[in-house]
């Protein structure tokens, strides 16, 4: 026995080493630092407190609302409705507060109509069996137009009396840390936690795995696949409330474009849309990938024309390496 | 007393007559192979047995009670565990969160009951070894070798202490190695007490295996007999059709 186990130890450890070397999420990691190392010696603005500020600000609204969607890609769904969804629900949020009514009553409403989007989408997509990508781009559509009807197309900069309460949230910060950044700290702990530890992350493992399999040993896979949709629905509802707090100012356009964003965080994170894969700390550390690429070449003077290529090329990128990996574990 | 009856089982889809008055009983530890051609109606009595659908006519009874099975989870509340001819495993979870998916144990209070892995890798390491089988907990099922996935299928079957286990065509895909096996594994449920019923098209697998054998053609039973007083010669010609019963 005691000569058997330290060669059993030795292959697990070189296992694991493997692991991490064929783990997506790893070179993002290593990428990321490389980034941001490279950036720091060729720039003199990357390193300093304001661009680390507004760096991480920048990416935690996208990083949040991709906490959601890596649930439902590992869930081997879509939902192209997100920025719709963040759209509408910051429209909720200000008609709510403009027209006087307390922070409460406009964050619980903002955050109730996120949910209530999530949940249609869950419910076609569970019940009726409809397929994600179709329902969720009807649902990008209705949500901005719902949007636009809500608010009769006005931008909205005055929040009644907790106005000032709104713009702290979302455009202050603790401890020298934007407070968005701080919101999604903790959202991608608990994502993080509810995906390893609990029976629900483990039936949206096992439904992105194996649907068939997982309706057959009893796991209620209509329910689950539906919350997974609230879920993101409600993430959404988090990031317009900080959204909203930090413009200043909503107009309809709110969150146009996000679900691209968001998409790619979670890709490029290690989420295969194939269902089954991905990890709350990759949907954050794909989303800062973009956000760093996105700063440098900001830094670095490259016309801003030549983002979409880098931030498209990224995502081709992840999914290549994706497939060779998976390749090589056949 | 047998741990598992069916009465004057039929079952119709429309005008096509799937079952037409089958039955059939299991003692405890006996191997049923159950076979027959494509279309014979072997899936369908399956999937009555596994509470996919309920029969059109007849009667089902467990331990003399009679049963009405509108779902799988029925079943299985019943004593009655399938294995799956795909073995229903989620290739991208371990060995054990497959064994125990859709009835994970959990620990602590609520709302904070968390995934006792422990627990679960524990009880699973002594399925396995009950099985006989190699297979680690820890392991991925997509690492995995046919008789591994299938170790882990069957031993899905022993958490709920289930009395009948039913296997559809577990040796169709594997090969010949694997195929021992699973046979072996059957083995282990028998010495247990637990009644098996093995569908399967591979003739020498079932006379391996099994005590007794129920032939099926065009959903009717045609034979029902110990292997030792059959042949497969008998078996075939049943099959096909040469001759009518017996």
């Amino acid at each position: 026995m005691l000569l058997v186990k330290p060669d059993a130890m030795v292959e697990r450890s070189h296992t694991r080493w493997s692991a991490l070397l064929s783990s997506q999420v790893f070179w993002v990691v290593v990428a990321t630092v490389v980034a941001c190392v490279g950036l720091s010696l060729a720039t003199t603005s990357f390193a300093t407190s304001q661009n680390l500020f507004n760096v991480t600000r920048n990416f935690a609204f996208v990083a949040i609302v991709a906490l959601g969607m890596m649930a439902v890609i590992i869930t081997g769904g879509i939902d192209l409705s997100v920025g719709s969804t963040i759209g509408v629900s910051g429209i909720v949020l200000s008609v709510v507060m403009h027209a006087g009514y307390s922070i409460w009553a406009g964050v619980g409403m903002a955050l109730l109509t996120s949910v209530a989007v999530g949940a249609v989408n869950g419910f076609f997509i569970a019940y009726l069996g409809m397929q994600p990508f179709v329902v969720t781009l009807g649902m990008l559509s209705i949500g901005r137009s719902l949007a636009m009807v809500i608010s009769q197309n006005r931008t909205i900069f005055e929040f009644g009396p907790d106005g000032s309460t709104l713009l702290a949230i979302g455009g202050g910060s603790t401890f020298g840390i934007a407070n968005p950044v701080l919101v999604l700290i903790v959202l991608a702990l608990v994502f993080g936690f509810v995906f390893r530890w609990t029976r629900w992350g483990r039936y949206v493992y096992a439904i992105g795995g194996n649907e068939h399999a997982a309706n057959l040993t009893g796991v209620p896979v209509r329910r689950i696949k539906c919350s997974v949709y609230a879920v993101a629905g409600l993430m959404c509802g988090v990031a317009a409330v900080l959204e909203v707090g930090w413009l200043g100012a909503v107009t309809t356009g709110l969150g146009t474009g996000d679900e691209l964003r968001v998409i790619a965080g979670a890709v490029i994170g290690g989420a295969n849309l194939m269902g089954g894969v991905g990890s709350a700390f990759g949907a954050v550390i794909g989303s800062a990938l973009i956000e760093v690429i996105r700063n440098s070449l900001i830094l670095l003077g490259v016309d801003s024309f030549w983002q979409g290529t880098f931030v498209g090329s990224f995502i081709i990128v992840a999914v290549l390496f994706n497939r060779l990996s998976g390749e090589r574990r056949e | 007393m047998s741990v598992l009856e069916l009465e004057g089982v039929s079952k119709h889809f429309g005008a096509i007559r799937a079952l037409d008055d089958v039955s059939l009983s299991l003692q405890a530890g006996e191997v049923l192979g159950l076979m027959g051609d494509n279309g014979a109606g072997k899936s369908t009595l399956v999937k009555i047995i596994a509470g996919n659908f309920p029969p059109s006519h007849g009667e089902i009874r467990v331990d003399g009670r009679q049963v009405h099975f509108h779902r799988p989870l029925d079943a299985r509340h019943s004593g009655i565990e399938v294995v799956y001819q795909d073995l229903a495993l989620c290739d991208n979870l371990t060995a054990a969160a497959n064994v125990y998916l859709g009835r994970e144990l959990r620990k602590g209070v609520w709302p904070l009951r968390i995934l006792d892995y422990n627990a679960m890798y524990r009880r699973s390491r002594e399925l396995f070894a009950e099985l006989k089988s190699e297979t680690r907990p820890r392991d991925l099922v997509r690492q995995m070798s046919g008789g591994q996935r299938q170790a882990v299928a069957i031993a899905r079957t022993r958490l709920s202490n289930a009395r009948i286990v039913l296997m559809d065509e577990p040796t169709a895909a594997i090969s010949v190695r694997q195929v021992a096996e699973v046979l072996q594994l059957i083995e282990r449920l028998r010495e247990q007490g637990i009644a098996v019923i093995l569908v399967s098209h591979r003739m020498p697998d079932v006379f391996d295996v099994a005590d007794r054998i129920a032939v099926m053609r065009r959903g009717r039973k045609v034979a029902d007999k110990k292997i030792a007083t059959s042949s497969p010669e008998e078996v075939t010609a049943l099959i096909t059709g040469a001759i009518e019963t017996a």
